[in-house]
């Protein structure tokens, strides 16, 4: 039946076979109060409840989108980092991507490392589009999609509110300061999404349960050769300076007094 | 060796952003050039030549750079790499559209938001949604940081740099701006504004907004700003959201109206001199964040404040 179903779809009956390609980051759950190691050496993840990237889960839902337009043949996801990265692997595969790719590595991992990982990977795969996060919600980097599209010499979409795929080309509508912007990529290209790209689909319970017997292929990273050194040192990791909590003012006459104080004559 | 600044602008005017940009990049301690690129923008390379502190602008003008394409401006800065072993750019989306895949092509590591410059080789910034601040140190000699322009004071006017032509070449850029929809407003731009009005999903509508929030902003000169729920149900523009994936601001005043003050919202503004919050939940964590809050229903309170702000 799914078999099927890829082979009725518009761009394999022009003999096309699109591979998208979503990264997908394992972090701390966005919900979770994050605490700092008492030796100031990083965020305590000891306890912490860990989840997919919520920009990921966007790149994928679009990806897979995209494939239920009928602009892609299959969704693969990738995740760099330790053992544990499968667990959250297993989100995309419910979700609907068709296989997924652990790509082991024990160290830290730094975006430039992750970006060259993640182009043996693109290219391994001869991936037509790769879909990602435009930024992880933990380290805030925000780096590793343009750096995969330089490593490849692929034109790169970040910030993207809208994706449409237009023949050999893909047509990225981009949240920019002072407004918004459409650019044209020939694929192969580079996008990263951004929040209101979609709001991504819940796995069913079904789904979940497929998801189990969903191929997830385990590689490492030496396998890739690439040059995972750590460039930057950590030296500390710190609360930010709290303020002193502030005060309730009982009218709006003595709210507006602050204000007037506060912006001064002009 | 030298620094090099990427100019904020639009190609007729220099973003302020940039004095700031150029003050963190001169905290790096040697000469500061500024690359201008754009088309027919030589009016912003004249200001920016104009900034205190800068020895030379570079200006590289194309059809291809009108909107700074990542993949274009990361071309041009290729081309001057090898005279800097810093880059820095304002932490807006152009400067983190292009700044990566700079590093890239240079194989050097990038370090984002940058809030303070210890020494030339390590930085303070924020992560984790400003839950924690991360002190880095690089290790290689290349320099390349993205810097939230609201943590450094402005340099102020009194140069006079040379301004000096490159010929950008832009022979196998893929990607191409088709169009750009840039919205144009009165107020002061929301980055750099010294006064924010900023509403959130209780505002429940567009006119809301509009009836509430404008006259607000106009008795006080502010720029307009929003929650993420709230551009999410379309109240407002996407470019309006403050928080951890919009707008970084540091105003003297941030007055949050109906806006409960998630972690992702406070990132955003956390750092303004004096916060305001109205919100009818007296537990509301913007309350945490605030110098002083005001319990009480916002549709009541904010016309009320419009006319106790009229007054001498
Ligand atoms: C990855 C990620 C990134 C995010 N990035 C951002 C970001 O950049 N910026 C951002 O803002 N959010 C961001 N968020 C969303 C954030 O978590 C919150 O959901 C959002 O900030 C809530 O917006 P709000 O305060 O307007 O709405 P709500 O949380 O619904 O709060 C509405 C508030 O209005 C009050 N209220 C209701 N009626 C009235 C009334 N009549 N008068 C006065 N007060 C009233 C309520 O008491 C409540 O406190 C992000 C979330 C994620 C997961
Ligand atoms: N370890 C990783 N493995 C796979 N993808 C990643 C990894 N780290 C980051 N990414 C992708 O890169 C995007 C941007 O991450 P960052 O540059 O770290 O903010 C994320 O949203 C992911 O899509």
């Amino acid at each position: 039946m799914r078999r099927e179903l890829v082979f009725a779809v518009p761009v394999a009956a022009q003999g096309m076979v699109m591979r998208i390609l979503v990264p997908v980051k394992r972090v701390v759950d966005v919900n979770v109060r994050v605490r700092i190691r008492p030796d100031n050496a990083g965020v305590d993840l000891a306890a912490a409840k860990m989840a997919l990237n919520p920009f990921d889960e966007i790149a994928l839902e679009e990806a897979l989108r995209l494939k239920e337009q009928g602009h892609a043949s299959e969704v693969v996801a990738v995740s760099a980092g330790a053992k544990p990265t499968q667990d959250v692997l297993r989100t995309p595969l419910a979700m609907g991507a068709d296989r997924a790719i652990h790509v082991d590595v024990a160290g830290s991992l730094e975006p430039l490392g992750v970006a060259k990982l993640l182009r043996s990977v693109a290219l391994e795969e001869d991936a037509s589009l790769v879909i990602m996060g435009k930024q992880s919600v933990d380290d805030e980097a925000g780096q590793v999609g343009q750096m995969l599209a330089a490593l490849l010499d692929w034109p790169q979409a970040t910030f993207a509110c809208g994706v449409a795929v237009e023949g050999t080309a893909v047509v990225v509508t981009r949240e920019v300061d002072g407004g918004t912007q459409v650019v044209k990529l020939p694929l192969p290209a580079v996008v990263t999404a951004d929040l209101r790209l979609n709001e991504p689909r819940y796995a069913s319970l079904p789904n979940i349960m497929r998801a189990k017997s969903k191929p997830l292929a385990i590689r490492p990273a030496s396998a890739f050769n690439v040059d995972l050194t750590p460039r930057l040192a950590v030296l500390e990791v710190r609360e930010p300076a709290g303020r002193p909590r502030g005060r309730v003012v009982e009218s709006v006459g003595e709210l507006a007094g602050i204000l007037k104080r506060a912006i001064g004559p002009n | 060796m030298a620094t090099l600044v990427l100019v904020e602008h639009d190609n007729t005017e220099l973003n302020p952003m940039t004095n700031r940009a150029v003050a963190a990049a001169a905290a790096l301690g040697q000469p500061v050039d500024c690359l201008v690129s754009g088309v027919d923008c030589r009016i912003v390379a004249e200001q920016a030549s104009r900034l205190h502190g800068v020895r030379t602008v570079l200006l590289a003008s194309a059809e291809g750079l009108r909107h700074g394409p990542a993949e274009a401006v990361a071309r041009v800065v290729m081309t001057v790499a090898e005279k800097y072993d810093a880059i820095v750019a304002p932490a807006s989306t152009g400067g983190k559209d292009s700044l990566p895949r700079v590093a890239a092509l240079l194989d050097v590591t990038h370090v984002s938001n940058v809030t303070k410059i210890i020494d030339p080789w390590t930085f303070e910034h924020p992560i984790v949604a400003g839950n924690a601040i991360e002190v880095v140190r690089t290790t290689q000699a290349i320099r390349i940081l993205t810097v939230r322009t609201s943590a450094f004071e402005p340099v102020q006017g009194g140069g006079d740099a040379t301004i000096v032509e490159i010929t950008p070449d832009l022979a196998g850029v893929k990607g191409v701006v088709v169009s750009a929809n840039t919205v144009v407003s009165d107020r002061p731009e929301l980055s750099g504004a010294r006064v924010v009005v900023s509403g959130g999903r209780a505002l429940a509508s567009r006119e809301n907004f509009e009836r509430l929030l404008h006259p607000l902003a106009d008795a006080l000169g502010a720029a307009l700003g929003a929650s993420r729920a709230a551009v999410d149900a379309g109240f407002a523009p996407g470019d309006w959201q403050v928080g951890q994936t919009g707008k970084i601001v540091a105003p003297e005043v941030y007055i949050a109206i109906g806006i409960s003050g998630a972690v992702q919202h406070l990132a955003g503004m956390k750092d303004a001199k004096l916060i305001i919050a109205i919100n009818k939940d007296a537990d509301a964590p913007i309350f945490d964040a605030a110098d002083y809050g005001l319990v009480g229903d916002l549709f009541e309170i904010v016309p009320q404040l419009v006319s106790e702000l009229a007054l001498p």
